[in-house]
Order: structure tokens, then C-alpha cells, then sequence
């Protein structure tokens, strides 16, 4: 009998605690561009951070995680401050999640830092972004990651001796022309004009600064724009004043060629070389699995790219501090805590949050645009740089040292 | 050919096209503005609605680019119609403020609908292979696209020019515009005027949204991004006048591009210090009347 009992009342007590534990659910405030210019740009971590969740519900058991999303707004960042502040005070997020634009990201970084909520990064690149709080944790990239290489590679493999870079004038664009120019002038090269070219808004017309570096006559032209349609702005601009045929490469980070671009852009961007930490054509079973998924949800017409895999990634890490932390997530210092040094292999192959700055550790790849036997655009991978880390801060350079 | 002269040749050829653009997405706002006092800030959801229609019609129907350029111009030139003989014939009479209120509301009432039916990303399309790659002409080798461009905007020029100088109904409409209660008082139709202007107005709005594809990328929020330069644009060159706003495009367009090009730092802020300078030394723009 009292085995009997016994047995009864530790049943009684599991059912008792599950229930408990049924009523856990995880709300995350997700702040991303969902209006303007750049919407593009949010939709693509949006329907990564919705297709993770429905593909992984069951892995949080009977907790249950619940997005609060809210619109990041302009490029400029004018909106994050006064959504982030509503997430935290109205909505009791336990978590911030996205944040596209660098400006966005730097506006609430005070106000994680004053709420003690972890913020995790899915996008915005600007290499100084981690310094600013203790509380966030970057998934996506350095603007350092793609465009220091490039600038080594850029010298050494693809025979530049000039370079002119043209930026989008904000911070990243700062960031990554400085990035480029950092590695390209040490590995031997020239760095002959920097263009600053408008604003990340509305998409302007690239051509009169992309007639300027035509007519200087540089080797390499290396771009950074805010990817989405901008992206596709510079090709065409590229294919149309013909500066290929005047023996110009065009170079950058991933943000020219985001896959959901690259399937509209025209031959122009054959032989086009960017260094990039995710593509399509990634030949690992995740990231077939992955694409398989995305259209599986989305439709053929829609893609995932660079954006997507790091929101993926992103989701994958908030699961698992969930699962770890057992949905506790008061306390944002241990929820950073458990993240720092997490590992983990997704679309974009293996990725490490650095325990000491909280930034991405991942793989960077040299790929160059093909027309693929099917007659579309993919790209072809050159080189690997193995688990590349910010190497702003290893450097540190300017606020990054701090 | 010496570096200077190769830098202006570039500058001049770029900002030629990027005028003519402005000139064939702002005349019709300026026609309607002098004509009626109407401020149509909704013009802009007119061309990217013939953005959109150029974008359906060459990837679904298969339509030709050039085709369906014309289309473009002729449907949303009638679409328009409706929209002024049920909402914007309220406004005539009505104060600035109405004006705007109704036509701001309606460019994002057209952001939402666009966005709901095309979503948010930005949408592309395939010109023909005559019109991409480059045109060598002597010396120099110029983009195929802007010369076309360039080309609209003359053939635009020339048969706005015709119609505006050469027939009867250009005749009253300039009549109506110099002094409004006259032309009503000699019995032209004022009205009626109007919906015509408007119409072409607005189907040549949704020609250069077909136009732009190529040039700015198209999204919902075309409607809006872009309207600060047609404004520009009448205000520079004086409402009503088809010359104050050839005048005005050619202006801004080749400061802009001479300010981008020679001072790329300072270059997107260009235009409007140009558009200052202008405004202050004739505030009522080149053509425009006190």
C-alpha cells in the first residue's frame, strides 16, 4: 500500500508540474523592418524565424514560444528606440530578437542594457555594435567577417593592384569600406577613392558614382549597399555603364548577390566575387534540407539568403537557451551567459559564439556568381576561410578596441 | 579625349537622362497643379501602379516591354479618370489641407493594396536585349537604356510641345490655367479640361513608373520615396507650364548628377541647395507666375 501510495503521489506530483510547466510561454519581441523601403530585408529573417519555429515547435516540449513583432521602421533607426522601450515595458519580452540596420541596433542598445534584456542580433553588422551592451549577442556577422578577407584576397587572388570602394553612407557602409581598405592596403594595394553613395532609404541611382570610379579606372571596385533592392540596383549599374568591359571587377561583401536578388539579376553579375558567409548553393545536407524547407513553405519564387540563415540561427539559439536555461529567462546576464561558446551547425555550416566578445565565429567563402547548367545564377565557392572572427576587434580598431 | 572633357560628357549624358525621367514623371503633376490648384500627392501611386502593371504584364502575360509601356500609359491614364470624377473633383474648391489630406491618404491606402497583392520585395524585369548593355557612339560608349530614356523624353517634348501650342484644346487649357474664371466665362469647359489633363497626366505618370523599373527598382513604397523630387521639380520649375518643368528637370537633374559625381560625400544634398538657391532668388520657380 505504501508503495502504492508513493508511486500515486510522485504521478500526481509529475502531472502537478507539468502543468506548471504547460503554462510557460516565452515571449520574444521581434523588431524588424516590416514597412518602407527595406521591408524586403525584414521579410527575409521574418519567414526564417517562423519556418524555425515550425519546423522545431516540439523541441521546447510543452513550452511554448510566443513573437511579439514589431516594425523597426526607417533605415535611419528612428523607430527602434520606441518600439524596443514598448516591447520591454508593455509586452514583458524576455527577449529582443532581429534588429536589421545597424542604427536600429545602436539606438536600443542602452535600453537592453537598462532593462537587462539579452538582445540578439539577426542581422545588423556594424562591427562595434557588441561593445555597446553587455546584453547583446550577435548571430549574423561583423561587417569585418566578409570584407577583410575580401580585401587580402582581392590583392593576393584576383591580381588587384588599385581599388576604389563605393558605400552606402551609414555605419556599416563606413565600416566595411574600412575593413577592405584595412586588409587591402596591408596586403600591397591602393585604395584610390572612397564614394560615399546616399542613403540605405529609398534605392538611389547609382550611376553618377559608379561613372566616377569608371573613369579613375581602378582595378577593383568594391561595394557595399544595404543588399535587397539595392543590390540589385548596383548590377544593373554595373552592366549598364559597361564597366566590366573597361576591365573593373566588381567585388563586396554577400550583401550584393542575397539569393532572392541573384535569381532576378541579369548576366551582368557573372563573375562577380564576393566573399560571403551563406549561399544557396551551399552543397552541406542542413542547408539542402533548409532550401527544401523554405520553398516547402514560402513557394518556389521565394529564397532564402544570408539574412535568412542567420535568422535561422538565431531562432536556433533562442531554442536552446530556452531548453537549457528551463524557460527561465529572467535573469538576461545568464541567458548571455549560457550562450557564450554555444556551437552549433546550421545553414551556413558550423558557427561559435565567441565567449569573449559575443559575436559570430564562422566560416567565410570567396565565391564567384556562375550561370549554373539549369540557366540560373548560383555561385561557385573559390576558398574557405576557416571560422573567421571579427577581426575589427582583434585588431582594435577604433571603437572596437574598447 | 582629355579626362575633363570625358568627366562633363559623363555628367551631361547622365544628368540629360535622369532630367528627362523627372520631366515625364513630373509634367503631369505640374499641368494638374496650375491648372486646378489641386496638390495630386497621390501621383506617385499612379506610376508605380504603371510600374506594377509593366511588371504583370511582361512576366505573366508575356507582353513585349515596349507594349507594355504603352498599356501602362493608356490604363492607368483611364483608371485615373475614375478616380477624378469620384474623389478629386470634391477638391476643387476645397482648402490645401483637404487636398492633402486626400491624396496622401491615397498613395498609402495604394502602398497597402500593392503590398498586400505583390509584397513587400522589390520587383524586377528584363528589358529587352536592344535596350540593356551600351551604345558606342565615336569616342565614347553611352548606357542603351538612357539614351532611350533620353529618347522618350524628346519624342515626349515634341509631341506635348504640338499639343500644348498647336491644337484647340491645347490652346483652352493654357487659357484655363493663365486665368481660370475668363476661360469659364468664354464658355470653355473648364471641367472637362481638367479630367483630360489629368488622365494624360497620370498615364504618362504610369509610363515613366514602367520607365523607372530599370532605373530605381519598384516596391509598394515607390508611391511615396520618390515624391520629394517631383515636388521638387514643379516647385523649381513653376506649376502649369510644360517649359517651367523641362526647365526644372534639366536643372535638377544635371546638378544632382554633377553634385553626385564631383562631390560624392556632400552629393544627395545637392539638389535641394540648388532647389533653395533657386526658390529664393524666384520663389514662384523659373516659369512660374505671382
Amino acid at each position: 500500500m505504501k508503495i502504492i501510495s508513493a508511486v500515486a503521489a510522485s504521478v500526481l506530483t509529475f502531472f502537478f508540474w507539468m502543468a506548471v510547466a504547460d503554462a510557460e510561454t516565452i515571449k520574444v519581441g521581434v523588431v524588424l523592418p516590416y514597412s518602407g523601403p527595406n521591408a524586403d530585408l525584414g521579410n527575409q529573417i521574418d519567414k526564417a524565424f517562423d519556418l524555425y519555429i515550425k519546423l522545431h515547435a516540439k523541441d521546447l516540449g510543452d513550452n511554448k514560444i510566443e513573437l511579439v513583432k514589431r516594425d523597426e521602421g526607417p533605415a535611419s533607426g528612428a523607430n527602434a528606440r520606441t518600439v524596443v522601450t514598448e516591447l520591454i515595458t508593455n509586452d514583458k519580452v524576455k527577449l529582443l530578437a532581429g534588429f536589421v540596420f545597424s542604427p536600429g541596433a545602436i539606438a536600443a542598445a542602452p535600453l537592453a542594457t537598462q532593462a537587462k534584456i539579452p538582445m540578439l542580433i539577426a542581422n545588423a553588422g556594424t562591427a562595434w555594435i557588441t561593445t555597446l551592451s553587455p546584453f547583446i549577442v550577435r548571430f549574423s556577422f561583423s561587417m569585418w567577417d566578409p570584407a577583410y578577407p575580401m580585401g587580402t584576397y582581392a590583392a593576393t587572388k584576383l591580381g588587384c593592384k588599385t581599388a576604389a570602394a563605393g558605400f552606402t553612407d551609414f555605419p556599416p557602409g563606413q565600416d566595411s569600406a574600412l575593413a577592405f581598405k584595412t586588409a587591402f592596403e596591408k596586403a600591397g594595394g591602393k585604395v584610390i577613392d572612397e564614394v560615399r553613395m546616399g542613403s540605405p532609404g529609398p534605392v538611389p541611382d547609382f550611376t553618377p558614382f559608379f561613372q566616377r570610379v569608371k573613369d579613375e579606372h581602378p582595378d577593383c571596385f568594391y561595394v557595399f549597399v544595404p543588399s535587397g533592392s539595392h543590390a540589385g540596383g548596383v548590377m544593373k549599374t554595373y552592366g549598364d555603364i559597361g564597366m566590366r568591359q573597361a576591365g573593373i571587377r566588381l567585388i563586396g561583401p554577400m550583401d550584393l548577390i542575397p539569393d532572392y536578388q541573384l535569381a532576378q539579376m541579369s548576366d551582368a553579375a557573372i563573375g562577380l566575387v564576393v566573399v560571403s558567409s551563406y549561399a544557396d548553393d551551399y552543397d552541406t545536407p542542413i542547408n539542402k534540407d533548409f532550401v527544401k524547407e523554405w520553398h516547402a513553405a514560402y513557394g518556389p519564387n521565394s529564397y532564402p539568403d544570408f539574412e535568412s540563415a542567420a535568422g535561422m540561427d538565431t531562432m536556433a539559439g533562442i531554442f536552446y537557451v530556452i531548453n537549457k536555461l528551463q524557460s527561465n529567462l529572467d535573469d538576461g546576464a545568464k541567458v548571455v551567459d549560457a550562450l557564450k561558446g554555444w556551437k552549433h551547425d546550421g545553414p551556413r555550416g558550423l558557427i561559435e559564439i565567441d565567449p569573449q566578445t559575443r559575436d559570430v565565429i564562422q566560416d567565410e567563402r570567396a565565391e564567384e556568381v556562375i550561370k549554373k547548367p539549369d540557366g540560373k545564377l548560383g555561385v561557385k565557392v573559390l576558398e574557405t576561410f576557416p571560422q573567421v572572427k571579427d577581426e575589427c576587434k582583434v585588431l582594435k580598431i577604433g571603437r572596437c578596441g574598447s | 579625349m582629355p579626362p575633363v572633357v570625358n568627366t562633363i560628357i559623363s555628367i551631361l549624358f547622365d544628368g540629360l537622362a535622369w532630367a528627362m525621367f523627372l520631366f515625364i514623371i513630373s509634367v503631369g503633376l505640374s499641368i494638374t497643379m496650375g491648372l486646378m490648384g489641386v496638390v495630386n500627392l497621390a501621383h506617385g501611386a499612379f506610376a508605380m501602379a504603371g510600374g506594377y502593371l509593366v511588371v504583370t504584364a511582361t512576366a505573366s502575360w508575356g507582353v513585349p516591354f515596349l507594349a507594355s509601356l504603352i498599356i501602362a500609359l493608356i490604363v492607368v491614364g483611364i483608371v485615373s479618370v475614375l478616380f477624378e470624377r469620384t474623389l478629386y473633383r470634391q477638391l476643387y474648391d476645397a482648402s490645401e489641407l483637404h487636398q492633402v489630406l486626400l491624396t496622401i491618404g491615397l498613395a498609402f491606402m495604394a502602398i497597402a493594396t500593392y503590398t498586400y497583392f505583390y509584397g513587400p520585395l522589390p520587383q524586377a524585369i528584363r528589358v529587352p536585349y536592344y535596350l540593356s548593355g551600351e551604345l558606342h557612339l565615336g569616342a565614347r560608349s553611352f548606357p542603351t537604356y538612357r539614351v532611350f530614356l533620353i529618347g522618350v523624353g524628346a519624342a515626349l517634348i515634341a509631341a506635348l510641345w504640338y499639343g500644348f501650342e498647336r491644337t484647340n484644346i491645347g490652346a483652352r487649357i493654357r487659357a484655363a490655367v493663365d486665368n481660370r474664371r475668363m476661360a469659364q466665362s468664354v464658355g470653355i469647359d473648364v471641367d472637362r479640361l481638367f479630367t483630360i489633363t489629368f488622365a494624360v497626366g497620370s498615364g504618362l505618370a504610369g509610363l515613366s513608373g514602367g520607365l523607372a523599373i530599370q532605373l530605381l527598382g519598384l516596391t509598394p513604397s515607390f508611391a511615396i520615396i520618390y515624391l520629394v523630387f517631383f515636388l521638387l521639380v514643379v516647385a523649381v520649375g513653376g506649376s502649369g507650364s510644360i517649359w517651367g518643368t523641362l526647365a526644372g528637370a534639366l536643372v535638377l537633374g544635371v546638378s544632382d548628377t554633377a553634385g553626385k559625381y564631383l562631390f560624392a560625400d556632400a552629393g544627395s544634398f545637392f539638389i535641394y541647395a540648388v532647389a533653395v538657391l533657386i526658390l529664393l532668388i524666384r520663389p514662384a520657380g523659373l516659369y512660374g507666375r505671382e
